[in-house]
Order: C-alpha cells, then sequence, then structure tokens
C-alpha cells in the first residue's frame, strides 16, 4: 500500500495526533541546511507538547527550533551521536529534565533496531521521493548524497514520516529508504538551503603544524607497512585527515598500489581517488560536498550505507569490520590512550562520538592526529574530561612533536622503532607540552550529572555534568 | 595615560597599563581556569623584578604562553615610561 501524501504538516497533523507520541527522531544529513527539524518542531512548540524525547542523529547550530523547545521545558531527553552550538552549550549548562544520552551512529542504529530506543515518529528529510514512498538522498533539488543515518529510523519507527520538496514521476530502483516502510509522505516547498547541507569544510591543511601531523602519520603508516595492495582506510573531512589522503594518494601512485574500500564520510578528494582507480569502492554513509553527491548519483561502485551496515557491530555486513586503518581526530587524550571529542577542557559539550569509537573499535590501526598544543591548552590530560572512545581502542597518538604507540602494540611500536620517526612514550609527549604551556589546573566537573556517553556495545564510557 | 602591548588574538594577549597608587593585576583569559594563576603570577613576578609596584596591569588573554605574556607587558612598561 503506498503511504498517504499530504500537502503540509497541518494536514499530516489531520492523521497524527501530535500529542500522543512523544520520541521523536530525525536525522542530519542536511546539517546546518536542514529546515525539516525547526518546521517540524515548530508545530511541536504551538501544540505545546510536553514531555518529548528528541532522538536527531547530531544537533547542528541552526536548529533553533530545538532551543525554544529547551527552553520552554517541553523537552524531556534527548539522545544524539554529536551536538554543538547554542542547543549543546544550553544542555551544558542547564541539564534537561530527563537525560542526555550521546551514542555512536553504530550504536545508535543498533539500539533503533533491538528496540532499546523506541521511535514514535521518525520525520525525515528526504531529497527525492517516488509515488511509492522509495527515497533517495542523491537526487532532487536540495540533494545531501547518502541517507545512511536515516535507514534504520525509517524500518523501525511506529509512524515514518518523508518530508520532501521533490516527488519523482519515474519509480527509484534501487531507494536508500523503502516505501514499504513509509506512512506518510509530507511534501514542502523546501526541505532546506543548499548553502547549509554542505559542510564546507573539505580542504586539505596547509598549515604547517597539520602538515607535519600529516607527513608524520603517512610515515608511520608505512614504515608499519599499512600502506599495502587491497588496504582499506578510513579518514574524516577535517584538514589534517585529508591531507593524510591526499599524502597516500601519491606513494600508492607511484608504487600502483590500490585500495579496496574507503568507508565514512565521503568528500570529492575521495571520489577523484576512486577515479583515478587508486581504490576500489567507496562505501559512503554521509557524503560532506556536492563532488560526493554527485559521484553518488552515478558511480555504482560508490555505494550508500546505512549506519547499520556502516558500524552497527551486530550487522553481519558491518563495513568497518574489515577496516584496516581509521584516522581520527581528539580533543583531549589522556595516559591511557582514551580519546574525547565529546566535550571541551571546560566540561562544554562540543560534539560527540559520530563514528569514533564505531571505527576505532574495529580498525586494524587506529590512528589519531591532532596538535599538541591549541592555544596554550595541551592534548594529553592525564585524564580526558569525558571519555568518548577507550583508549584500548587507540594504537597511534600522532602530534607534529612526536608519537606515542599504545604499550600493547608491540608489534607497532617495534617497527616505527626502525625508523628515525620521533617515537616516545605518552608520559614523555605530555612533558613536551607542559614545558611550553606549564601543567593546567582542570576545572573541577560540575557535581550534577546531565547526561552518558553509551558505547556501541551499550556500555556507559563515561558520564556528562553539566558546566559549573 | 593607558598604553597597551599585544593583540586579542589567538596565542597572544593584549596588555593594557593605566596610572595607579597601588599595583593592581586583573586577569581575563580563555582559559583562565587551567592557567589564570599561573598568568597571574607572571605578571607579578615581571613587575617585581622590573620594580615597578604603582600601575594597573589589566591582560586579556587567548591563550599566550609565558614568556609572551611576559615580553608584552615589558613591552607595554617601557610604552609607558614606567621603565627604560
Amino acid at each position: 500500500m503506498p503511504p498517504v501524501f499530504c500537502h503540509s504538516l497541518e494536514e499530516l497533523f489531520q492523521h497524527i495526533d501530535i500529542h500522543k507520541h512523544k520520541h521523536l527522531s530525525f536525522h542530519h544529513h542536511l546539517r546546518n541546511g536542514d529546515f525539516v527539524m525547526n518546521t517540524v518542531l515548530r508545530h511541536y512548540r504551538d501544540e505545546q507538547v510536553e514531555g518529548l524525547h528528541l532522538h536527531p542523529s547530531s544537533i547542528f547550530p541552526s536548529y533553533t527550533m530545538l532551543l525554544e523547545l529547551l527552553e520552554r521545558g517541553q523537552i524531556a531527553s534527548v539522545t544524539t551521536n554529536y551536538l554543538n552550538g547554542p542547543v549543546a552549550q544550553w544542555i551544558s549548562e542547564h541539564g534537561l529534565p530527563g537525560e542526555l544520552k550521546m551514542q555512536t551512529h553504530g550504536g545508535r542504529a543498533r539500539s533503533i533496531i533491538d528496540g532499546r530506543d523506541r521511535i514514535d515518529v521518525a520525520y525525515l528529510a528526504a531529497p527525492a521521493v517516488d509515488a511509492m514512498g522509495n527515497a533517495v538522498g542523491y537526487l532532487g533539488q536540495h540533494r545531501c548524497g547518502s541517507l545512511g543515518y536515516a535507514v534504520a529510523d525509517s524500518q523501525h519507527a511506529g509512524i515514518t514520516v518523508l518530508v520532501t520538496d521533490t516527488v519523482l514521476s519515474d519509480p527509484i530502483t534501487d531507494p536508500e529508504i523503502q516505501g514499504v516502510d513509509v506512512d506518510y509522505v509530507v511534501i514542502v516547498d523546501a526541505i532546506g538551503d543548499p548553502d547549509g547541507i554542505v559542510s564546507g569544510t573539505t580542504s586539505i591543511t596547509t598549515h604547517p603544524i597539520g602538515v607535519r601531523i600529516a607527513s608524520l602519520t603517512v610515515a608511520a603508516l608505512d614504515a608499519i607497512g599499512a600502506i599495502r595492495e587491497g588496504f582499506s582506510f578510513q579518514s574524516g573531512a577535517g584538514g589534517v585527515s585529508l591531507r593524510v589522503t591526499d599524502e597516500l594518494s601519491k606513494i600508492m601512485r607511484q608504487r600502483h598500489i590500490t585500495a579496496s574500500f574507503f568507508s565514512g564520510g565521503i568528500t570529492g578528494h575521495h571520489v577523484a581517488m576512486l577515479e583515478a582507480g587508486l581504490v576500489d569502492r567507496l562505501y559512503d554513509v554521509q557524503c560532506f560536498d556536492l563532488a560526493a553527491v554527485d559521484s553518488l548519483a552515478r558511480n555504482d561502485r560508490h555505494i550508500p550505507i546505512s549506519a547499520s551496515r556502516y558500524a552497527n557491530p551486530a550487522d553481519p555486513d558491518q563495513v568497518i569490520a574489515d577496516l584496516d586503518v581509521v584516522i581520527l581526530g581528539a580533543t583531549e587524550v589522556d595516559l591511557d590512550f582514551n580519546v574525547n571529542v565529546t566535550t571541551d577542557s571546560h566540561g562544554v559539550l562540543i560534539g560527540g562520538s559520530g563514528g569514533h569509537s564505531d571505527t576505532a573499535s574495529e580498525s586494524q590501526v587506529t590512528v589519531i592526529v591532532s596538535p599538541l598544543m591549541r592555544g596554550r591548552l595541551p592534548l594529553i590530560k592525564d585524564r580526558v574530561t569525558t571519555i568518548t572512545t577507550k583508549g584500548e581502542h587507540v594504537d597511534l597518538i600522532v602530534t607534529e612533536r612526536g608519537i606515542a604507540v599504545h604499550p600493547e602494540r608491540v608489534d607497532l611500536k617495534a617497527k616505527l622503532e626502525q625508523t628515525t620517526l620521533p617515537v616516545m612514550t605518552i608520559e614523555t609527549l605530555q612533558a613536551i607540552a607542559h614545558s611550553y604551556t606549564g601543567k593546567p589546573v582542570d576545572p573541577p566537573l560540575g557535581e550534577r550529572i546531565i547526561g552518558v556517553v553509551e558505547d556501541r556495545t551499550y556500555e556507559i564510557l563515561d558520564n556528562i555534568h553539566q558546566k559549573k | 595615560m593607558n598604553v597597551t602591548a599585544g593583540t586579542y588574538e589567538s596565542s597572544d594577549c593584549l596588555i593594557r597599563l593605566s596610572p595607579s597608587t597601588t599595583r593592581k593585576v586583573i586577569v581575563e583569559s580563555i582559559v583562565f581556569d587551567q592557567f589564570g594563576d599561573a598568568i597571574q603570577r607572571v605578571l607579578n613576578d615581571t613587575l617585581d623584578q622590573y620594580g615597578v609596584s604603582a600601575v594597573q596591569v589589566e591582560c586579556f588573554d587567548k591563550g599566550a604562553l609565558d614568556y609572551t605574556v611576559r615580553a608584552r607587558l615589558i613591552t607595554a612598561l617601557k610604552r609607558g615610561g614606567y621603565i627604560e
């Protein structure tokens, strides 16, 4: 049975009782260009719906209606993978009546599929929908590429609502969201603003410290034998990660090495390597720029994947189970190699795991790249403010002044010590930073616990404290 | 007369001196929790070293290291004629 098509949200709410359903989910593929969350939540504000539990896959600064609902006390709890901007600041300062739960991309999908997180209504921005409710993200007026973070929601929500501005007359043959899972399609004028959809952070760094970190990283990967025929690789869209990818591509060209796959968030730089024959497949859970979106639409070896297939440890086809190398960032690391990308050193929420813990857990080699100091704050703490990723999953920490190897990776350490690379203990690396900055006094965390960091295993990794 | 040295840019600090009959040292910093005491100490030690006791020092810090804080203060003291 095809879904019911509505021509406005007002019409939708004649079918759905807005007061009855409290657990609402959204995806963040439109990032700062998303209109759907604000538009939908405006109705919940106007109807004064109380006790909401929101499950957005991430929260961006432009999601201002969420802030308004928080200030009015209509939101009890929030479960998400990443948040920054005013909402993050507000929750850090005030907490919630209920709880903030920070998940991972794989953990969120797993939890929804397992029914641990119940979604009553999923409101999913869908760039292109056909008459049967099938949807893809790489067609339409406001394309975002992969819809990976929305798939579990579409399959397991009590009610699945697609919000679109593009209904195609031709059927979509290989949809990311299946029409059989869709209950309603709401047609609006625009689901987003193209300028905010692409993240705009996808340029290769030329900052001398970033350049140094990238070249040390590639040299270390080479020394441990990771750059070999058929290797698999993931790096984010940060400037240092992209520089690592770029330098890798040069080595791969010289030595005629082809990678098997790249996974995760995909940029034009990854696409260029696919098209140059340097990598066989791209497994794309999220497109970071339009070059990636275009490639997804035309190239069969650029494959959109769901968050579950990407990173759910219970998914039999989990892509990152075959991952050899992942390059990840850090706000803080500690002497046990734990990584924080959830809060800053003042205890304010500034991000979250996304796929950090997922990929670190699965990858054969996990490399953290970061400047040793940011401003006056040293990277390496005795204990991170918040654990996002456990130290046992981290193998190398590469900074501009040295490389630390996890003590249990004696294999990697032995190989690196045969080179002239600056390999040292993490304590030494910390001491180098302190010789410039002095030892920081850690501000005490607030007494009230406002949330938790939940790993993909469902283990609670750490508590999140209210900002003092 | 107020004199300044430095900038309010990342990894720098802006020092402003104003006339005062006693020594006052005021620190604002993006890393105040972690390094507020350390910055205060560098400012006071530098004033002690140059024997300056009658001045108000305001430091607006954006993560400057100790030697930067010290250099900015010395420059401001010279500009203001507090020291040679």
